[in-house]
């Protein structure tokens, strides 16, 4: 016991930089970038899925039962080898990757969003359309704005599932928190202390994060 | 000002067998008229008013409000509809928006007013129900009588030519029936033409010019509120008015 303490403190000193600034860095990046774009694709993927054109509408639902249908690494993989062949410009892997997670994250998303909007009021469409507001002008004067409370903490809770699905991209070595563990466990051949600290730093992330999460939900629920 | 010719509307609860609420209804409400709609729940009241401003599409049948048939395809309803205000049983107010911003909303977008023509307007509206101090609150701090008195004035901003007004009431205290009833009272005396489905017989009575008594998806009878409420000649309408006690 006291060797492996001994041990985390020896690899933490030795490669803090590689957990902290690489590892947790990409990871939180990568999670940032995923949900900040996966909620503006989720977004137009919801439009579609409420859209009246019966075609956009079955491509879109196409598209949320394949992702929540299919392994989440094998999306990653499609997403690996696909986009490099479908853009006429080199592309890192980083990159490839970044867009199979946008596009896992916005299927999800689509529907948490959905959700959000039926769950408002009827009523308040009907008083919106009464008024004259086109279908337009009602969703971004008065369905959206209250859609937001209901989206909001799922957004969070979207971002903190993201943070550790990002684990599977260090299949691809892209250098988030679980490649730091390939890294440094291949240089030390301690597997189970680097285990110990990526786990931890993992759990830190998320438990911080949520609890920050409900606080801001509290602080919602009081405006209310 | 608004007339319907042979309108019809079914819905489809079920895939076989469409259930019809409306089975052809022609009326006319002429300017200046205040008509109350009453009769059973479930005969097809909501759904005519509903029909009026298309908030439900009928399957049948015209709708010519101002001269124009607004059942007609390429009708942008949506310019129609700010001269039809319409008054909804749950009030329907908007809680993110403050009760000034409720008003102003619709004219700033759609008659072009500028925000602070729009306050103006909205301040003097909240004034005349009584609602003045409430402008900057929103509508979670009001009272469901303060919420429909709202809804009234929010319609009202739009400055529509005719009101339509789903049993205001019925979702109300008792003791806050009387403050909208008076609201719309008002309305009605200084000449704002109304459509009202209500289940107050005696406001009925006092403030309507015409009583139209709808039953199984047909206007049953109409005419004077007189004639239909103290000497109905239709015996659903002698039936219903015996269960309500008149
Ligand atoms: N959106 C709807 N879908 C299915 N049935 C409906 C819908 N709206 C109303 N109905 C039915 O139509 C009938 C008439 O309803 P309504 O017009 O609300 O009557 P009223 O206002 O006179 O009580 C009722 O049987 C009701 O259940
Ligand atoms: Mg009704």
């Amino acid at each position: 016991m006291g060797e492996y303490v001994s041990n985390v403190i020896k690899i933490m000193s030795e490669y803090w930089d590689v957990f902290l600034i690489t590892g947790v860095g990409y990871t939180l990046l990568l999670s940032a970038i995923t949900v900040a774009l996966g909620a503006v694709l989720g977004m137009v993927f919801c439009l579609g899925r409420m859209s009246r054109i019966a075609p956009l509408r079955w491509l879109v639902i196409a598209i949320v039962e394949v992702v929540r249908g299919t392994p989440m690494l094998l999306q990653l993989y499609v997403g690996y080898f696909l986009v490099p062949q479908l853009l006429p410009f080199p592309v890192s892997d980083f990159f490839s990757i970044s867009v199979a997670l946008i596009v896992n994250s916005a299927a999800y998303l689509s529907e948490v969003f959905r959700s959000g909007i039926q769950a408002v009021d009827p009523g308040q469409t009907e008083a919106a359309r009464s008024l004259g507001l086109s279908a337009g002008q009602t969703m971004v004067k008065i369905i959206i704005p209250q859609a937001t409370k209901n989206i909001l903490p799922a957004l969070g809770n979207e971002f903190i599932t993201i943070i550790k699905e990002t684990s599977l991209a260090s299949t691809f070595f892209v250098g988030e928190l679980m490649t730091s563990y390939l890294k440094v466990k291949g240089a030390t051949y301690l597997t189970m202390e680097c285990l110990f600290i990526v786990g931890a730093l993992y759990f830190l992330l998320t438990f911080v994060l949520s609890k920050l999460l409900n606080a801001f939900e509290r602080r919602l629920k009081e405006n209310d | 000002m608004i007339k319907t010719v042979e309108l019809t509307k079914s819905f489809e609860v079920k895939k076989s067998e469409p259930l019809q609420v409306l089975k052809g209804v022609s009326e006319h409400i002429k300017k200046g008229e205040a008509v109350s709609v009453i009769g059973p729940s479930g005969g097809g009241k909501s759904t005519f008013l509903r029909c009026l401003n298309l908030l439900e599409k009928p399957c049948g049948g015209h709708i010519i409000f101002e001269g124009v048939d607004i059942t007609e395809k390429d009708v942008d309803i949506n310019i129609h509809r700010q001269k039809m205000g319409m008054v909804f049983q749950h009030f329907n107010v908007f809680p993110h928006l403050t009760v000034l911003d409720n008003i102003t909303l619709a004219p700033v977008l759609l008659k072009k007013r500028s925000k602070a023509e729009a306050a103006d307007q909205a301040r003097e509206l909240l004034a005349r129900v009584g609602l003045a101090d409430k402008a900057a609150e929103y509508p979670k701090r009001l009272s469901g009588g303060q919420k429909q008195r709202l809804a009234i004035v929010r319609a009202l901003a739009m400055e529509p030519d005719v009101m339509l007004f789903d049993e205001p009431t019925s979702a109300l205290d008792p003791e806050m029936v009387g403050e909208v009833l008076d609201v719309i009272k008002d309305l009605v005396k200084e000449g704002m033409t109304s459509v009202i489905v209500t289940h107050e017989m005696g406001f009925a009575r006092e403030v309507s010019s015409r009583v139209l008594f709808m039953d199984g998806g047909v206007i049953a009878e109409s005419g004077k509120p007189d004639e239909v409420l103290n000497h109905p000649q239709n015996q659903r309408t002698k039936e219903f008015l015996s269960k309500v006690l008149v």
